[in-house]
C-alpha cells in the first residue's frame, strides 16, 4: 500500500461503485501524476462521471479507496478535498455576478477583501475575461460562462482540477478554441487536470494520458499515441478514431492472414494459427491505380470529400470492405490496388472465441444457462443436475426482430463492423452479454429476440 | 371581426357580473347608511371611523388578530414547507410519492372536513382552543401550498449548484444558506403570500378551531355579524381598502414581470 | 449537537419535521374522525351513527340535494367558464394574464362580505332570494376555479397539433371538437374537482342567499358539531370523506393537477 509513488497526486485503488444493484464501476485502479493532464474517456453511461463524482466526494464509494496527495479521502466531505470541479453545465450561481461567483471560494476562506479582489482580477486575466466582473452570469454566452466556471475553480488553487465534459454544451468552433485555451492554461497553472469526455478527438488533442473506460471497466491506459496506434482491443480501436477491424489468423511470427491474403507484420509471440483481430487505420492503406506493387485489389464503391482528404469505401473480390482515406480521388467503380505496410498492421489478441456460460444440466433434453432452459441435443450425455460449461459460436446465435420470436429478449448494445460481417454485443435483462456474428444490419439499442438451435450448444464438463 | 367583438363582450359581461357585488360594496362605503343598499348621501365618515375613534373596538381587534395569525402561520408554513420541499427533492422516488400524496390531502379536503377533523383532534388531545390552535390549523392547510410553490424551483435549478458550492469549500450548511435559499427565494415568497392570503381569507377552519374565549378574526366577526342580520357598516370601507390594495399590488407585480420579460 | 448537524447534513432528512407534522395534523385527525364515527358518546364501539344516517333520511336528503346543487353549479361553471378560458387562451399572453388576475381578484374580498353584497344586489334588482340566487351565488364564487385550469391547459396546447388537424382537412368545428376539446379534458377534470367538492360542503353561503330556507351538507355537518352530536357529525364527515376519496381515486391525475393549480389561484 505504501509503494505509492510520491509523485502520484491521485491514486485510486480497487474502486467499485453500484447504484442499488446496478454496478457502474468495477475494480478501478488508476494513478495520476502531479501536473499531469489525464483524460477519462468513454461512451455515455460508461461510469466516467461516477468516477469523477467519487473523486470530488459527491458520492461515497461502495468499495475501494481514493487517495489525493497521499491522504485517504473516503471519509473526507467534498468541501474539505483539495479538488475543484468545472461542471458540465457550468453550475454558475445565477444570483451572483461574475466577480462574486469567482470570489465564492475565497470568501469562504475569509481572505481579506483586497486579497480576494487581487486574486479574482488575476484569474479573470488568465481566462481572458477582465472587464466582465460586474456582469450577470445569465447575460454571458456559453463560452464566457465556461471561462467563468474555470476561473471560479482555479482561483482556489486546487491540487487537482476536475473537468466534467466542460465543452459539451459549446458549438464546434468554440469547442476547438476552448480546447487550445484549456491546454494552455494547464501548462501555465501547473495544476493536475482530470478531464472527463466522450469525445475521442478532444481526448487525443489534450491529454498526456488517456484512460478508456467501458461498462465501468478500464480498457486501456496510455498516451494518445499508444492508444491510437496500439489499441488493446477492438472496442478501443473502434472508439478511438476510425479503423478497419477484421478477424485474422496469425500464421507464424510476423505473418498474419486476413481478408483472404497473407500480410507481413511486426507482431510476434502468438500461437501458430491463433485467431486474432487486426486493426488498420484508414489512412494507413495505400490506394493507387492497379499495378504490380499491389498486395491486393478492390473496387471503389463510394468516395466522399472530407475537407482535406477523400474517404473511400473499397470492396475486395473476396467480399471485404475497407475504409480508406487518401488525398487523391478515385472514382466509384474503379478497380484499385491496395497495400499495407507491416508496421501499420496492429494485431490484437482476440478477447473471446466463443460465447461461454456456466450452465446446469436440467434433464436429458435441456440445459439451463442465462436464466432459461435451452433444448440441447447433447444434454443427454451428462448427469442431470451437474454443473457444466456451454459454448456457442458467434455465428450460431440467431436474432429475431420480435422479442417474442426468440427464447430470450435482449438489446443490441455494441456493433463492430469487421469488413465482411458485423460483430454484435447483445445485453440480456440480467446484464449478461451474448456475442453474435451476423450479416444482417441492426441498430444500437434495437430490442431483439435471441434463440440458439439445439445442435449449436456444445457442452463441456467442468 | 365579429368574433372579436363577441369575445370581448363575453368577457366584459362576465367581469361586470363578477365585480357587481364588489362595486356595490365600494359605492356604499361612501355613505353612512347602516344597511347595505340604502344610499343616504355621500360621506367619508365610515373611512375615518375605522382609523380614528375606535368606535368599533372589536372590529379593529379582529382585524389585528387576522393579520397576526396570518403572518405567523404564513411564516411558519414558509419555513416548514421550504425545508420539506428541499427534503422531498432529495428523497427516493417512492418516499417522495408518499409524502407528496399526504401533502395533497389538505388541499383536496373540503374546508369543513379539515375543520371538523382538527376540531376533534384538539378536543381529543385536550388542547385549549385559541390563538395556538388557529395558527396550527392554518399551518396545516397553508404548508402544502408552500411545498408546491418551492418544488418547481428546485426542479428547475441546476442540480450541480449545491455541489458546486461544496466543491468550492462551503459546508453543507453554508451551501444551503448562500446558494440554495437565494435560488428558492421567489418560490418561498410566493408561497408566503399565498399562505398569508389563504389564512386571512379562511373562515370555516378558523370557526372550528378558534374556541369560545372571545377570540375573533375578521371572518368570524363578519359571520357573527351576518347572523345577527346585518353588516357592521365599517366593513364596507375596510373591504374596499383591502380590495384596492391587492388590486394595485397585483397589477404592479404583473407590470414588473412584463417589463422583465422584455 | 454534532449528531443533529450530521443528521440535518443529509438533505432528505429535512422532510422529517413536515412528515411528522402531516402525520399529527392531517392523518391523525382523519383517524380520529373514523374513531368518533364508530363510537358512541361513552367511547364504546357502535354502528348506530352509521345506521342513523341511513334510517334518518334528513341528512341523506340534504346530501343528495347538495349533490344536485353542486352538479348544476359545476355544469354551469363549465358552460360559462370554458368559452371564457378559450377566449383568454387565444389572447396575447400578457393581456390574458392581466385578465386572469381580474377573474381571480374578487377572491380577495372575504367571501361572506361578497355574498352579502350579492344579497344586496339581488334586493336592489328585486330578484327574489331562493334556489336561483343560491345557484348564482355558487357559480359566482367558484367560476374562477373552473376558468383557470382550463385556460392553463388550453394555453399550453401545442399549436402544431391544431395546425396538423387543419392540414389533415379538419374544418374549424372539427378542429375544436376533435383536437382542442379532447386535449383540454384534464383541465376540465381538475376544474370539476375544484368546484364540485367544495360546493357540497360549503356552509354559510346557502343560508345567506336563501334567508335560511335551504341548507347544504356543509351546514348539516357544522350543526352536528355545534350541537354536540360529535359522533354523528364524525359519521357524516366520514361519509363525505369516502365520497371524496372515491372521486379522487377515480381521477388521480386530475386531482394532483388540481392540487398543483391551487397554488396559482
Amino acid at each position: 500500500m505504501d509503494q505509492k509513488s510520491i509523485n502520484d497526486i491521485i491514486s485510486v485503488e480497487h474502486l467499485s461503485h453500484a447504484f442499488g444493484d446496478k454496478i457502474v464501476l468495477k475494480d478501478i485502479n488508476l494513478s495520476v501524476k502531479k501536473g499531469e493532464f489525464v483524460t477519462i474517456l468513454g461512451p455515455s453511461g460508461c461510469g466516467k462521471t461516477t468516477l469523477m463524482r467519487l473523486i470530488a466526494g459527491f458520492l461515497k464509494a461502495s468499495e475501494g479507496k481514493i487517495f489525493i496527495g497521499g491522504k485517504e479521502m473516503n471519509k473526507i466531505p467534498p468541501h474539505l478535498r483539495p479538488v475543484n470541479t468545472v461542471f458540465q453545465r457550468y453550475a454558475l450561481f445565477p444570483h451572483l455576478n461574475v466577480f462574486n461567483n469567482i470570489a465564492f471560494g475565497l470568501n469562504l476562506k475569509k481572505l481579506p477583501k483586497e486579497e480576494i479582489k487581487k486574486q479574482v482580477k488575476q484569474v479573470l486575466k488568465i481566462v481572458i475575461m477582465s472587464d466582465y466582473e460586474e456582469r450577470d452570469v445569465d447575460s454571458l454566452s456559453g463560452g464566457q460562462q465556461q471561462r467563468v466556471a474555470i476561473a471560479r475553480a482555479i482561483v482556489n488553487k486546487p491540487e487537482v482540477l476536475l473537468l466534467d465534459e466542460p465543452l459539451a454544451a459549446l458549438d464546434h468552433k468554440m469547442r476547438k478554441d476552448m480546447q487550445m485555451e484549456i491546454k494552455a492554461m494547464h501548462k501555465k497553472l501547473n495544476i493536475t487536470f482530470v478531464y472527463i469526455t466522450h469525445d475521442q478527438e478532444e481526448a487525443l488533442t489534450l491529454s498526456d494520458r488517456i484512460v478508456v473506460i467501458r461498462d465501468g471497466v478500464i480498457q486501456q491506459i496510455g498516451t494518445p499515441t499508444e492508444i491510437y496506434n496500439e489499441p488493446v482491443n477492438s472496442f478501443v480501436a473502434d472508439f478511438i478514431g476510425e479503423s478497419n477491424i477484421l478477424d485474422g489468423v496469425m500464421i507464424e511470427d510476423e505473418l498474419v492472414e486476413f481478408a483472404g491474403h497473407h500480410f507481413e507484420c511486426v507482431d510476434k509471440g502468438f500461437e501458430p494459427n491463433e485467431l486474432v483481430e487486426v486493426v488498420i487505420r484508414p489512412e494507413d492503406i495505400y490506394i493507387f491505380d492497379i499495378s504490380e506493387a499491389a498486395q491486393f485489389s478492390g473496387q471503389v464503391t463510394s468516395s466522399i470529400f472530407k475537407g482535406v482528404h477523400y474517404e473511400m469505401i473499397v470492396i475486395t473480390p473476396e467480399g471485404y470492405e475497407f475504409t480508406i482515406q487518401d488525398y487523391h480521388y478515385f472514382e466509384p467503380g474503379k478497380t484499385v490496388g491496395l497495400l499495407v505496410k507491416p508496421f501499420d498492421i496492429q494485431v490484437m489478441k482476440k478477447e473471446r472465441y466463443w460465447n461461454t456460460y456456466e450452465a446446469t444440466i436440467v434433464d436429458k433434453e435441456f440445459v439451463r444457462f442465462l436464466g432459461i432452459n435451452f433444448p440441447c441435443d447433447s444434454a443427454g450425455e451428462f448427469e442431470p443436475g451437474s454443473d457444466v460449461k456451454v459454448k456457442v459460436s458467434f455465428q450460431n446465435v440467431v436474432l429475431h426482430d420480435n422479442e417474442e420470436d426468440g427464447m430470450l429478449p435482449g438489446i443490441v448494445s455494441f456493433i463492430l463492423y469487421k469488413g465482411n460481417h458485423y460483430h454484435l454485443t447483445i445485453s440480456t435483462r440480467d446484464n449478461e452479454n451474448i456475442f453474435v456474428d451476423t450479416n444482417d444490419i441492426w441498430d444500437d439499442g434495437d430490442t431483439v429476440g435471441i434463440s440458439i438451435a439445439p445442435d449449436s450448444i456444445q457442452i463441456e464438463s467442468t | 371581426m365579429i368574433k372579436r367583438i363577441f369575445s370581448t363582450s363575453y368577457l366584459s359581461i362576465l367581469l361586470v357580473m363578477l365585480y357587481a357585488p364588489i362595486l356595490i360594496i365600494i359605492i356604499f362605503s361612501f355613505t353612512e347608511s347602516k344597511v347595505l343598499g340604502n344610499w343616504t348621501g355621500f360621506s367619508f365618515k365610515l373611512y375615518t371611523s375605522i382609523f380614528h375613534g375606535g368606535i368599533h373596538h372589536s372590529l379593529t381587534k379582529a382585524l389585528w388578530n387576522t393579520l397576526i395569525i396570518g403572518l405567523i402561520a404564513a411564516f411558519i408554513s414558509m419555513v416548514l414547507g421550504t425545508m420539506a420541499a428541499i427534503g422531498i427533492y432529495n428523497l427516493m422516488p417512492r418516499a417522495q410519492r408518499a409524502i407528496k400524496m399526504m401533502n395533497t390531502i389538505p388541499i383536496l379536503n373540503p374546508d369543513i372536513i379539515t375543520a371538523i377533523s382538527l376540531f376533534l383532534l384538539f378536543v381529543s388531545l385536550g388542547f385549549t382552543q385559541g390563538y395556538a390552535t388557529v395558527i396550527l390549523a392554518h399551518i396545516t392547510f397553508c404548508t402544502p401550498y408552500v411545498v408546491l410553490s418551492v418544488l418547481p424551483r428546485l426542479r428547475r435549478m441546476n442540480p450541480n449548484l449545491y455541489e458546486a458550492a461544496l466543491d468550492l469549500g462551503a459546508t453543507p450548511f453554508v451551501a444551503v444558506r448562500r446558494i440554495l435559499l437565494p435560488e428558492l427565494k421567489p418560490g418561498m415568497i410566493s408561497g408566503f403570500i399565498l399562505a398569508f392570503t389563504l389564512s386571512i381569507d379562511d373562515f370555516v377552519v378558523t370557526l372550528f378551531t378558534i374556541g369560545n374565549q372571545g377570540l375573533e378574526t375578521l371572518s368570524t366577526y363578519i359571520y357573527a355579524d351576518a347572523r345577527r342580520g346585518g353588516l357592521t357598516p365599517e366593513l364596507r370601507p375596510l373591504s374596499a381598502i383591502i380590495f384596492i390594495t391587492v388590486l394595485l399590488l397585483l397589477l404592479a407585480i404583473n407590470q414588473r414581470a412584463a417589463k422583465k420579460k422584455l | 449537537m454534532s449528531n443533529l448537524k450530521s443528521f440535518m447534513g443529509r438533505r432528505r432528512n429535512w422532510t422529517i419535521p413536515y412528515a411528522l407534522f402531516l402525520v399529527l395534523f392531517v392523518l391523525l385527525p382523519l383517524v380520529i374522525i373514523v374513531y368518533y364515527a364508530f363510537t358512541n358518546i361513552d367511547g364504546k364501539f357502535t354502528l348506530d351513527n352509521i345506521k342513523k344516517f341511513w334510517i334518518h333520511p334528513e341528512a341523506m336528503q340534504v346530501f343528495l340535494y347538495s349533490v344536485v346543487v353542486a352538479f348544476i353549479t359545476t355544469i354551469l361553471c363549465i358552460l360559462i367558464g370554458y368559452p371564457a378560458a378559450y377566449i383568454l387562451s387565444k389572447m396575447e399572453q400578457q393581456k390574458a394574464k392581466l385578465l386572469i388576475i381580474l377573474f381571480v381578484l374578487p377572491m380577495w374580498v372575504n367571501f361572506l362580505i361578497r355574498t352579502l353584497a350579492t344579497v344586496a344586489l339581488f334586493d336592489f334588482l328585486k330578484i327574489p332570494l331562493g334556489e336561483g340566487a343560491l345557484i348564482f351565488g355558487m357559480v359566482y364564487n367558484f367560476l374562477p376555479f373552473m376558468v383557470y385550469p382550463i385556460y392553463n391547459i388550453l394555453q399550453k396546447t401545442d399549436q402544431s397539433l391544431i395546425e396538423a388537424a387543419q392540414d389533415l382537412g379538419a374544418n374549424p368545428r372539427q378542429v375544436f371538437f376533435k383536437t382542442v376539446f379532447p386535449l383540454s379534458i384534464p383541465g376540465i377534470t381538475s376544474g370539476i374537482i375544484m368546484v364540485f367538492m367544495p360546493v357540497i360542503s360549503t356552509f354559510a353561503i346557502a343560508e345567506l342567499l336563501t334567508i335560511n330556507n335551504i341548507k347544504l351538507f356543509g351546514t348539516t355537518l357544522q350543526e352536528n358539531i355545534y350541537n354536540g352530536t360529535w359522533n354523528y357529525g364524525a359519521a357524516l364527515s366520514l361519509f363525505m370523506l369516502v365520497f371524496i376519496g372515491a372521486t379522487i381515486l377515480l381521477n388521480r391525475e386530475g386531482s394532483s393537477k388540481a392540487a398543483e393549480e391551487g397554488t396559482l389561484i
